[in-house]
């Protein structure tokens, strides 16, 4: 080796020390990356939110800046909306997530038609909210195939599954379930199967592999994918107005926040309906991850 | 730990099993006295590991049938039989203390909390894991981690033990400590243990009786001495250290004594099984020594590649006919010598 370095190796070892300089104080350049999507969130999400935030104690007829605030939980109308979108969002999500469980369960293993199966399964994902309500309101409506079953079968009259509170429920269950399901198959499949077996020779029966073992490594998983299929469900709009009966017993946050808005073009006040709404939302989410930490969440592979 | 449910013999009759076309273990038969440490070896695809699961009941069988005691066993569902398993990867549940998983067969079986707490207790101590009972697996190393593997499928003091490659996961000191410890175990408690392994050394260290298998069918059974002085055909031959197999001609045979030839090659030994023409001498590498004088049963050879192992050497020689010869010697040879190997009789064995 040589004691002169050419120019480009000076240079290298430069950069090199600059690399390692950096390092030592934490700094990794290749996250610099991220610094245009930081930008975009800051722009498209932070920046809205705090306009809309400053905007929403801003009332329309000035005066008590939380006016709005106030006029929403005096006028029932719009006060019921939190109840009414808890009502369809909770169930939604609590129902994908439970009836995600049995069927992710059987389809962890290898059998023929899995894959065929789990398309099968997965598709009303991408059908959109539009499709699905439209199918909704030919299957289950007035003269749908369902009710013409149903009156067959003797019934006096038709059943009222849509244009009310079912319909909306029917409509985010469908567009709801895939994404739970996948979720739960990919926690599920995280799994190391051998812990259920060695569980099984030490003499524990199905339903106690399932309780002692499977649930407890899969819950935490299971907080998460009720949080993402509630927020899901809670930002219910086209179905509520396409299968629901949107100024009745279906009128969710987010109609009342568009019809306030944009109809009465009060967007202080809509403002603040939206910011009711990610409150309620940020309330469920926190109960379920306080929750969640209560419960073990360490690895699942059964390796140490 | 006493009074284990000990039974007089485990019977397996033709046990086969088939993953689609493939046949994985091919009609095994094998008898088990209660107390043997029994090890199933081979190298992998051989279906020791299959063997297993089918005696713990993870594996349904496709054919035969498993007897304890001549009550047939192997309808049943693991969790009925009560044969305590330990996992190559350990399969520790993760969310519990050393404490939980130790204990969570006896809670299965809904024993009475203060009997639960005392057969814990003795478990922890036998495998030396007092200080660490209140951690969390993750929290381990991997030879604590094999501790508390063990106590757990022993606590429940099962008529059978199965382990599948304990400690193919562990450094090699920890290995051989463990070993060791699973044979203190064993000597201590008397469980009947079938051990699966891919390494002869510790099938012959540990086990009273082993099982050579290949591609799922039994090869030999017997003492690990019977294996390894006197092993049935080139196979388990070459399992249990056989590394030279010289391809030769046979010449004459007269009882045992057989004597053969290949080109420059000329050796007396014994045959193991029914020969034709064509077999094989198969030759430990430590049973060769290095002589100088020529004479019967001495094979000339140059080395070629010298490996430095304290004691001894293990030495890459080649014969003047090409083959390649492995030598293990405490003479202090060097790359390019001309040696003179001589092995005796009794320790070259003919196979077909």
């Amino acid at each position: 080796m040589t004691a002169v370095l050419s120019p480009r190796d000076r240079r290298s070892l430069q950069r090199a020390s600059l690399k390692h300089r950096l390092a030592e104080k934490g700094v990794d350049r290749v996250l610099w990356l991220l610094v245009p999507g930081a930008v975009f969130v800051a722009l498209l999400f932070v920046y809205p939110f705090l306009y809309g935030l400053q905007l929403s104690f801003q009332p329309k007829g000035g005066g008590n800046p939380f006016q709005n605030y106030v006029t929403f939980f005096s006028d029932p109308y719009l006060a019921d909306t939190v109840w009414i979108t808890l009502r369809l969002g909770l169930p939604a999500a609590l129902f994908n997530v439970l009836a995600s469980i049995p069927i992710a369960f059987r389809m962890r293993g290898r059998f023929r038609g899995k894959r065929a199966l789990t398309t099968l399964l997965v598709i009303p994902i991408t059908l959109g909210t539009v499709l699905t309500a439209e199918g909704l309101l030919a299957f289950f409506g007035p003269t749908g195939w369902f009710n013409r079953i149903w009156m067959a079968l003797g019934a006096d009259e038709p059943a009222r599954l849509t244009h009310n509170y079912w319909g909306v429920l029917f409509s985010l269950i469908i567009t709801g379930f895939p994404f739970a399901f996948l979720l739960t198959l990919s926690y599920l499949s995280g799994i190391d199967p051998t812990l259920e077996q060695a569980a099984a020779t030490l003499g524990a029966s199905k339903r106690q592999r399932f309780r002692t073992i499977t649930m407890p490594l899969l819950a935490p998983g299971l907080a998460v994918t009720f949080c993402l299929s509630f927020v899901l469900a809670f930002s219910v709009f086209p179905s509520a107005v396409m299968v629901g009966n949107p100024a009745g017993e279906t009128h969710v946050m987010s109609i009342a926040a568009y019809e306030t808005a944009l109809r009465d073009n009060d967007f202080a006040m809509g403002s603040a309906i939206a910011m009711l709404m990610a409150l309620v939302m940020l309330i469920v989410i926190g109960v379920v991850l306080i929750w969640r930490t209560t419960l073990y969440r360490g690895a699942t592979g059964g390796k140490g | 730990m006493s009074g284990q449910q000990r039974f007089a013999e485990l019977h397996l009759d033709r046990v086969q099993r088939a993953f689609g076309d493939t046949v994985a273990l091919k009609g095994m038969d094998l008898t088990i006295k209660g107390g043997e440490f029994v090890a199933l070896l081979g190298p992998s695809g051989c279906g020791k590991s299959t063997a297993l699961n089918c005696l713990a009941g993870l594996l349904p069988l496709t054919g035969g049938r498993i007897t304890l005691d001549g009550k047939r066993i192997d309808d049943l569902p693991p969790e009925k039989r009560g044969f305590g398993m330990v996992f190559q990867n350990y399969a520790l549940f993760p969310h519990m203390s050393v404490r939980r998983n130790i204990g969570f067969g006896l809670s299965m079986r809904r024993t009475p909390k203060a009997e639960l707490n005392r057969r814990v207790d003795e478990a922890v101590r036998l495998v030396q894991l007092e200080e660490h009972q209140h951690k969390f697996p993750a929290q381990l190393s991997g030879g604590q981690q094999q501790r508390v593997a063990i106590a757990r499928a022993i606590v429940l003091e099962p008529p059978l033990v199965l382990m599948d490659e304990p400690l193919s996961n562990l450094d090699a000191a920890l290995r051989l400590e463990m070993r060791t410890e699973i044979r203190r175990l064993h000597q201590s408690l008397g469980l009947t243990t079938v051990y699966v392994t891919h390494d002869q050394e510790e099938a012959l260290a540990l086990a009273d009786r082993l099982v050579v298998l290949r591609l799922g069918e039994v090869q030999q059974v017997g003492s690990p001495e019977e294996v390894y002085a006197h092993p049935v055909n080139r196979y388990v031959a070459g399992f249990m250290g056989y590394r030279n197999m010289i391809p030769v001609t046979v010449t004459s045979q007269d009882g045992e004594r057989t004597t053969v030839r290949a080109d420059g090659v000329e050796l007396v030994g014994v045959k193991r099984e029914e020969l034709t023409e064509k077999a094989v001498a198969a030759v430990r590498p430590e049973d060769f020594a290095v002589v100088t004088e020529t004479g019967a049963n001495t094979l000339e050879a140059t080395v070629e590649i010298v490996e430095y192992h304290g004691r001894e050497q293990a030495v890459q020689a080649r014969l003047r006919n090409g083959g390649q010869l492995h030598v293990r010697t405490s003479s202090r040879l060097a790359s390019g010598d001309t040696i003179r190997l001589k092995v005796p009789v009794e320790r070259v064995l003919v196979f077909s």
